[in-house]
């Protein structure tokens, strides 16, 4: 099922959580909404639910206008953070539950629920927990209870808010992994909301970066670290330094001096770069500054470098360095990055 | 190195043995006094002329409609009010809209005024000088003074039980199983079946338990408008004073026995649930 979102606003009392949101979603694909907190990711996936409705804007599945159709008209498979599973209710009866609550008319027997019950709980690689209450599960198994329950109703898509939010490091990664595999056997739709970038980038066919109710970038996993679309999205993933500079006559300066890059078209901007884009160089034309810190990162280490700033505090900025070099603490190390990107002003 | 030898170590918040024994004797014989003699001086002055005699002076047919008259108003109060707080603790607890705060405060009115002024307030708007009053009379419906009275102010003072219970549960499980409920198709209705009833099932039935208890023992703002109509309009605990008051002891306190026993029942109900509440909530949501 493809999913269109047409201009999407959202207010609480006034307050914007979403401004002007559009988005398209490819049938099949796997989808990750990233974003700090606030950043309205949870708000967009309520909204595509139908458990929240916009203040503007439509919501379309397939051609179809879903904008005013109730939760239950929609047939969303939810499965919520804290997983909301009936803890009054067996694991089977859970799973059964959107089963049970149809109409007489549509309503499979109850053999057939149970039949159905079980094979879920195959999929999930939960058979024979049945008869087990949610109190008597590990984290890792709600969750995938929760998700066999939502997936009992056919749905047409599958939201997940942050599907992963309450669990360790381990379960984590080992769900992760079992998601993707899941999402490739099924081929449904999948949106799911994280704060987490290793993630959302591991996980999705194409992530959404919010900020501030916005869609900052649409990419890849690739797209959105390589090319970053904005100063956020540059900063919210991965690591990043960032100084002000100018560019004039095609160089680029910093602090009026020249530091050995050149990019076109004049004027201020914030010139962005990663740790590991960065050559250690010994010419004059280059950043320079004083180690602060250093540490080990699995093969190469990373220096902490503090550059002057007339008598303000200084710029703090990180690189990534050959294990041998030369930088003991309080040297002066200069250095030019390889790639980089100025947001203009 | 032996044992003994070890410096002793006390917990900062331990007190010394001397202390503690105070403390437990303290409050013991506290308990005891307030608590615990006057229960049992009940069911002394109840049997002290034998158990002929209690039995007697239950199935007298003034105590008898009492009996009768009390059964029958909490059998409508405690519905009633089981409808109303269920309600209000539902709005309470799953919306957000403008007057909550009144309409909690409004909640707890019964609690915080006196019951006699609650009868009053009754018989203000339904007494012979009132505007409903004569209007009702006029269509053969008896307020004051009568049954429907009677419920009235029942209903009114033992109004918060329920709502009260009810509301910080409510307020504490939030919405996402009902959320959860709607996403997979369930209807309004099966959803508050379903999912929101069985989770407060216990808070609810406590609540109810508190609101029968106080229902079948309210006396001031029953008192104030039930007239006082022997045998009529007289509920278990103004039978109790009208028998103290014409100094018949026993009978008075055969039926008073009878409300500290049905009082009794609630608190062993009430614990039981406690105990079934509280293993209930440990297990849940995490």
């Amino acid at each position: 099922m493809e999913v269109t979102i047409n201009n999407i606003r959202k207010e609480f009392e006034r307050f914007p959580a979403l401004n002007d949101v559009s988005l398209k979603i490819g049938s099949g694909e796997l989808i990750a909404l990233l974003g700090p907190s606030g950043s309205g990711k949870t708000t967009l996936l309520r909204l595509i639910a139908g458990l929240d409705f916009p203040t503007a804007g439509q919501i379309f599945f397939g051609a179809e206008d879903a904008s005013h159709h109730s939760v239950q008209e929609r047939n969303v498979g939810f499965v919520f953070q804290h997983y909301a599973l009936f803890r009054h209710m067996t694991v089977a009866e859970n799973i059964g539950f959107g089963l049970k609550v149809r109409p007489s008319s549509s309503r499979p027997p109850k053999t057939e629920i149970r039949k159905r019950v079980s094979n879920l709980l195959d999929m999930v690689q939960l058979g024979g927990l049945e008869k087990r209450y949610p109190n008597q599960l590990s984290g890792g198994q709600r969750q995938r209870v929760a998700l066999a329950r939502a997936m009992a109703i056919e749905p047409r898509i599958l939201l997940l808010d942050e599907p992963f939010g309450a669990l360790d490091a381990k379960v984590r990664k080992e769900l992760r992994r079992w998601l993707r595999e899941f999402h490739d056997r099924t081929g449904h739709t999948t949106v799911f909301v994280t704060h987490d970038q290793e993630e959302a980038l591991e996980l999705a066919d194409r992530v959404v970066v919010m900020s501030q109710g916005k869609i900052e970038q649409v990419g890849s996993a690739d797209d959105v670290y390589d090319r970053p679309g904005s100063p956020f999205v540059f900063s919210f993933i991965g690591e990043s330094s960032q100084l002000p500079v100018e560019v004039k006559d095609g160089t680029v300066l910093f602090q009026g001096q020249p530091i050995g890059i050149s990019e076109t078209g004049d004027g201020a901007g914030e010139l962005f770069f990663r740790p590991e884009d960065v050559n250690l160089i010994d010419t004059q034309d280059a950043l320079f500054g004083k180690v602060t810190a250093s540490r080990r990162l699995a093969g190469t280490r990373i220096a902490e470098i503090d550059i002057a700033n007339n008598g303000h505090p200084p710029y703090h900025v990180e690189v990534e360095v050959p294990l041998h070099a030369p930088v003991e603490l309080g040297s002066e190390v200069r250095f030019r990055p390889t790639r980089w990107k100025i947001f203009r002003k | 190195m032996s044992r003994s030898s070890q410096p002793k170590f006390r917990s900062p918040a331990d007190e010394r043995p001397l202390a503690k024994i105070l403390l437990i004797l303290l409050s013991l014989a506290f308990l005891g006094f307030f608590l615990f003699l006057p229960l049992v001086s009940v069911f002394v002055e109840a049997f002290r002329k034998g158990i002929g005699e209690y039995y007697e002076a239950l199935i007298e047919p003034d105590a008898a409609a009492a009996i009768h008259l009390t059964l029958m108003v909490a059998a409508i109060a405690v519905p009633l009010n089981l409808a109303f707080g269920l309600a209000a603790s539902w709005a309470i607890a799953k919306f957000e809209f403008k007057g909550k705060a009144f309409l909690i405060t409004l909640i707890d009115l019964p609690f915080s005024i006196s019951p006699v002024i609650s009868g009053l307030v009754y018989v203000l708007l339904f007494g012979s000088g009132s505007l409903l009053g004569p209007l009702l009379k006029s269509w053969g419906i008896e307020i004051l003074f009568a049954v429907p009275g009677i419920v009235l102010a029942t209903v009114f003072v033992t109004f918060p039980f329920v709502a009260r219970e009810l509301i910080p549960l409510m307020e504490d499980q939030g919405t996402g199983d009902e959320e959860a409920a709607l996403s997979l198709g369930a209807s309004g209705w099966q959803t508050f079946w379903y999912v929101t009833l069985p989770n407060i099932k216990w808070g609810l039935l406590y609540g109810v338990l508190l609101c029968n208890a106080r229902a079948m023992g309210e006396f001031g703002a029953v008192s104030v408008v039930s007239g006082r109509i022997r045998g009529i309009t007289t509920t278990m605990p103004l039978h109790v004073e009208i028998l103290y008051n014409e100094y018949n002891m026993v009978a008075a306190f055969a039926v008073a026995s009878l409300l500290a026993a049905l009082a009794l029942v609630t608190l062993a109900l009430k614990t039981l649930l406690e105990l079934r509440f509280g293993a209930g909530n440990a297990g849940g949501r995490h």
